[in-house]
């Protein structure tokens, strides 16, 4: 009987790596899961923060894939490696600040190690030819295999037929007659497969589970940069950045004004790190400040929170301010009015 | 038994899961973890991932606002 061979599976969580996968499984290879967390991956954080959203359904959809699949999964790590690809992405940006070609190119080059330490055989990825506009187009697809090391090690069963061939399917590993040859935007071959191999349930697919996707996310990101004058970042950056209305009234600080209490609970977890603001008086958001802040910006910054609380119409609201020594005292202050707050202020 | 403590308050998943991944990486059959979380995601999450992995959740409770999940560590030689 002949040695059974092992894929590592880029598992995002999505339709076509939980297809890519099962296809190998037909094949009698063992497979086992990869999943990379960036930090900017949505739906697990925003899921977590927001309290309207607590009620939903909270899988981790990579999980939920390995575990319909019936095979193990491995999270990585890659956030402070993933730094760079952010923030110098040899390839460009995509229609936000997301990396995508670099993105994809570096999760192969992590698999290929991984598939190396594991005394793994081959990586194999949910890609699809004209699915992506950057990262998974006829001309990037070899950028992919090539620039990440992986070479004829990386097969995608998807779009398999339309690509040269593998390493796994020259040495018969797997049949390339039994592969496929998906290409564009069109979901319907995928979903015509997941129907034929019975699969009903699955992640709708929309290329939107990364954050620098996002517009509102990437423009809060770029401004963050430009307020620091570089382009580093810490977690607690991009978590903050996920959260509240963002307000720069002056170049040398903004404030995070919750939007509802599940954002104002885990905005609380910050309240060491950053200047905050409460209102007392009135019911009304938490409020983070980021920034080297004097008198004057503190009293500004508290009639734009005021303005937000339900005191917004009274003549005074106190809030209590707390600085980064830990020291706490209150203010009274007229709620700012709303033609007061220009637009340049809400990034 | 040996037990080791994952404090992973404040982290939102899947950083509790890695944790405890990676804690039972380097852990003998039989070990137990612990994790103690603020994510009620993790409810979800480290039993999944536990499930999948061949380790076994032997207790999940919700205290004082934290969600403490125990896994026992089961190693297997692969395939």
């Amino acid at each position: 009987m002949s040695e059974q061979r092992k894929a590592a599976v880029l598992i995002s969580g999505g339709l076509d790596s939980l297809l890519a996968a099962r296809v190998m499984l037909e094949q009698g290879i063992h497979v086992e899961g990869i999943n990379f967390f960036t930090g900017f991956c949505v739906e697990g954080h925003t899921h977590a923060i927001r309290k309207r959203d607590q009620k939903k359904d909270k899988r981790n959809n990579a999980l939920w894939v390995a575990e319909q699949l019936g095979i193990k999964l491995h999270i990585v790590d890659i956030v402070e490696e993933y730094k760079q690809v952010l923030i110098n992405p040899n390839h460009g940006y995509g229609a936000n600040l997301n990396p995508c070609l670099d993105c994809k190119v570096f999760m192969v080059r992590k698999a290929h190690e991984w598939i190396q330490a594991k005394g793994f055989d081959f990586i194999v990825t949910g890609e699809v030819i004209g699915q992506r506009p950057m990262s998974q187009r006829k001309d990037t697809m070899p950028v992919v295999s090539g620039e990440s090391g992986a070479e004829d090690l990386l097969l995608r069963p998807l779009c398999a037929k339309n690509l040269p061939e593998t390493l796994p399917e020259r040495a018969g590993w797997v049949d390339r007659e039994r592969l496929y040859g998906f290409s564009g935007r069109s979901r319907k071959p995928q979903m015509a497969l997941a129907a034929s191999l019975g699969i009903e349930d699955y992640a709708q697919p929309a290329g939107g589970c990364c954050f620098l996707t996002d517009e509102s996310y990437a423009i809060k990101l770029k401004d963050l940069w430009h307020a620091r004058g570089n382009r580093e970042y810490e977690m607690d950056d991009i978590m903050l950045l996920k959260v509240g209305r963002h307000l720069r009234p002056a170049s040398h600080f903004k404030v995070i004004i919750a939007r509802e209490e599940g954002e104002a609970n885990f905005m609380q977890g910050y309240r060491k790190l950053y200047p905050h603001l409460k209102t007392v008086s009135h019911g009304g958001p938490f409020a983070l400040i980021d920034g080297d802040i004097d008198d004057q910006d503190v009293e500004l910054i508290a009639r734009l929170v005021a303005r937000y609380s339900q005191g917004r119409n009274a003549d005074e609201v106190e809030l209590s301010f707390t600085d980064l020594a830990g020291d706490t005292r209150t203010l009274k202050v007229h709620p700012m009015q709303g033609h007061e707050i220009p637009k340049e202020w809400l990034i | 038994m040996s037990r080791q403590i994952i404090d992973c308050r404040r982290l939102l998943c899947p950083m509790p899961v890695i944790r405890v991944q990676n804690a039972i990486e380097l852990l003998p059959d039989g070990s137990l973890v612990e994790a103690i979380c603020t994510d009620p995601g993790a409810l979800n999450d480290i039993p999944a991932w536990s499930r999948i992995n061949g380790h076994r959740v032997v207790e999940a409770r919700t205290e004082d606002g934290e969600y403490i999940i125990v896994v026992e560590v089961v190693q297997d030689s692969g395939p």
